[in-house]
């Protein structure tokens, strides 16, 4: 007990800051592709399936993350599937992410001017190859600056991972600060590592979207 | 027309005034005067300097060099009492600029109140007064986009109005609306100068400059190349105004 | 594996449910209404001439978009505490709550200021009113106006982020369900009826906002433009 931060502890927090990296980046591939599979399904020609995806972004969007996290650890461990905190916390996290991102790519995708679809149609292309070959790579490139900038949500947001056990940079601070009970320090400390993660991002987010807004009023004008 | 009376202070005076946007010398040692009473109209191209010369009347832009006397403030210096100098001064803009989340009534009554403190039951009395003037009386309570260009330009004089102000400019106040909208503004400016109210404005109509001005001031290259009475007008001495009232007169 | 469901379990315990949902509301309502005051406050700093107060703006935003909602509340709470103030967990909760959605206030109004366009605050000056006034009469609300879904989605997401306040034992509803499942073992159950309250309480958040927008923006009410 007690003592000095050493060097034994930074490593320590260095693997959980490296660990929140990891747990990212399994959210943004997860999230993205079911994400997108939900975009798609909002705009859907079916509407049963258009339907079904609207209620469950309705649903997850009006739930806390900590509460589907809690629902993915001792939810399912209650029912009998027993899971290691990583797969809840990642399972959970891409059910949450994916119902953010396939909102804001949905919006993307629409915000491409309806008569691309027409000249697309014009042209005899499937559906399948309007959406591939004509409004997806439009879409794109307007939902790169939004998508970055939900990075951002999504690096904070694995931050409650550590309420359900999995040591990454949240949890490694709290066990660091288990042996030398020095909370303030130390969670200034991770304060900021996490912004020195999220910062650039949210800088580079910015950057793209003046870049785009300066594109797009170009075209306005044109 | 009324005959303006000599008075020894002018209501506005301009003295070798100097303005640059970056390089771009917008003004070039600019002199007139606007006496009590007095309607004075600028004309000239686009970037002839008029619309930044009325526009550092009332400190919209500050100016480089020279002197600016308005009712007694000097405006040129960085210390001028702005809202003091703004209670003096009323300005009406091309673009109207009426408050879109306030009703006329309350677009009236919102400076007389907050600046002048007077009371609200007056200031609605005195908002009744000057939409009359300006034959808008039935619209105290509309939203400005439930009103057409020209009520909403006729509205934004009103405003002006209720500040009871010595002098009074005018940025272009047609030159967003149609021709028959353009009439209706242009009789309550009529009637206006009229009134004895000292004006200051910024116009392309000629026709109407020729009618209603005491004065006409043509800027050209950020000076004034050519000034005196409305007639100059019809028999201008510089080649630059007579080539620039033959395109005026084709347009209006 | 065997799955039965028994949500009466956790039925049962709806006067805590109830008591939890209230506290959820009351920490959303209190820092949503401390937030945006402290956060239009930021965005007006953010303008302000004075490059000190400016930046210290800039610096209270960015520092607070960027880390997560999880460690400013041990900040705030372990900070405080460390002052020698000892406050208790409901305080600290609206304390935390409040900074971290007065930063992302303070982003959306600036948005909303910069929609305004300039031709209105020439008008304003114009007719002699003050800067203060200008904000107050001429700005401030068609600002508001302009940005307010986005800023009334941020004030749902802000009860829906306070289950965190769970962690520093503010009896709130996630709190709440923590103790039931303790309690009970019927983890599964707890969250699901616990994620439902929180549902309906966004709901019950947005019919308030709508409602509120009524009041807020007449004009639109007279002229029936949607919000």
């Amino acid at each position: 007990m007690g003592g000095h931060l050493n060097i034994n502890h930074l490593t320590f927090l260095g693997q959980g800051a490296l660990w929140t990296i990891g747990l990212s980046v399994i959210a943004l591939i997860g999230g993205g592709i079911v994400g997108f599979a939900i975009a798609l399904a909002r705009i859907s020609p079916l509407k049963s399936v258009r339907l079904a995806s609207a209620v469950y972004v309705q649903l997850i969007q009006g739930t806390p993350l900590l509460v589907i996290l809690f629902l993915g650890y001792f939810g399912l461990a209650a029912i009998g599937l027993k899971v290691s905190s990583l797969t809840a916390a990642g399972a959970s996290l891409t059910l949450y992410v994916a119902a953010y991102l396939g909102e804001i790519w949905r919006g993307c995708i629409q915000s491409v001017p309806k008569s691309q679809w027409e000249a697309a149609e014009g042209l005899a292309l499937s559906r399948t190859q309007r959406m591939m070959k004509v409004i997806l790579p439009q879409a794109i490139r307007i939902a790169t600056p939004p998508t970055v900038g939900f990075m951002v949500q999504i690096i904070k947001n694995t931050s409650l991972a550590s309420v359900v056990g999995f040591v990454e940079l949240m949890r490694s601070g709290q066990i660091v600060n288990n042996s030398l009970f020095e909370p303030f320090a130390i969670y200034a400390i991770i304060a900021v590592v996490y912004f020195a993660m999220c910062y650039p991002l949210s800088l580079f987010s910015q950057k793209l979207e003046r870049r785009m807004g300066r594109g797009r009023s170009n075209l306005a004008s044109a | 027309m009324q005959q303006s009376t000599p008075s020894p202070e002018p209501i506005v005076s301009l003295r070798d005034v100097q303005k640059s946007f970056g390089p771009l010398r917008v003004l070039d040692g600019v002199s007139f005067a606007v006496e009590r009473g007095e309607v004075l109209a600028m004309i000239g191209r686009s970037g002839s300097g008029k619309s930044t010369a009325l526009r550092c009347i009332d400190r919209f832009e500050k100016v480089d060099g020279g002197e600016i006397v308005v009712c007694g403030h000097r405006v040129d210096r960085p210390d001028v009492d702005l809202r003091a100098l703004r209670q003096d001064v009323g300005i009406v803009f091309q673009s109207y600029n009426l408050f879109p989340h306030l009703t006329i009534e309350q677009n009236i009554t919102l400076a007389p109140c907050a600046v002048k403190g007077m009371a609200t039951s007056q200031a609605k009395d005195l908002a009744r007064k000057v939409l009359a003037q300006v034959g808008l009386e039935e619209k105290l309570l509309a939203y400005p986009e439930q009103l057409s260009g020209g009520q909403q330009q006729r509205a934004a004089i009103a405003r002006s109005l209720a500040m009871q102000p010595k002098v009074m400019l005018f940025d272009e106040v047609t030159s967003a609306l149609d021709p028959e909208l353009t009439a209706e503004v242009l009789r309550v400016i009529e009637q206006l100068a009229a009134d004895g109210m000292t004006m200051v404005m910024v116009t392309h109509e000629m026709g109407f400059a020729k009618g209603i001005a005491d004065r006409i001031v043509f800027m050209h290259r950020g000076k004034v190349h050519e000034t005196g009475p409305a007639s100059i007008l019809t028999s201008p001495t510089t080649p630059e105004l007579t080539q620039f009232v033959g395109t005026g007169n084709l347009k209006s | 594996m065997s799955l039965q469901l028994d949500f009466p379990a956790v039925l049962e315990r709806w006067p805590s449910l109830l008591g939890g949902a209230a506290l959820t509301l009351e920490l959303a309502f209190f820092a949503t209404v401390l937030g945006a005051l402290f956060g239009t406050l930021a965005a007006v700093g953010r303008s302000s001439q004075s490059s000190l107060i400016a930046g210290a703006c800039k610096v209270y935003v960015e520092s607070i978009r960027n880390t997560p909602l999880l460690v400013q509340i041990f900040l705030v709470y372990f900070g405080l505490a460390s002052l020698g103030l000892k406050l208790s967990a409901f305080t600290v909760a609206v304390a935390a709550l409040t900074i971290n959605v007065g930063a992302y206030t303070a982003e959306i109004m600036r948005a909303g200021f910069e929609a305004i366009p300039r031709g209105q605050i020439e008008a304003a000056e114009g007719l002699a009113l003050s800067r203060l006034q200008i904000y107050w009469h001429i700005i401030l609300l068609p600002a508001i106006e302009k940005v307010y879904p986005a800023l009334t989605s941020q004030f749902v997401l802000l009860m829906l982020a306070s289950s965190v306040c769970s962690q520093i034992s503010a009896e709130e509803l996630t709190a709440v369900a923590n103790y039931i499942q303790s309690d009970t073992y019927r983890a599964f159950e707890a969250y699901i009826i616990v994620a439902v309250l929180y549902i309906a309480l966004s709901l019950v958040m947005r019919a308030g906002f709508w409602g509120l927008g009524l009041v807020l923006f007449p004009r639109r009410r007279r002229l029936g433009t949607p919000l």
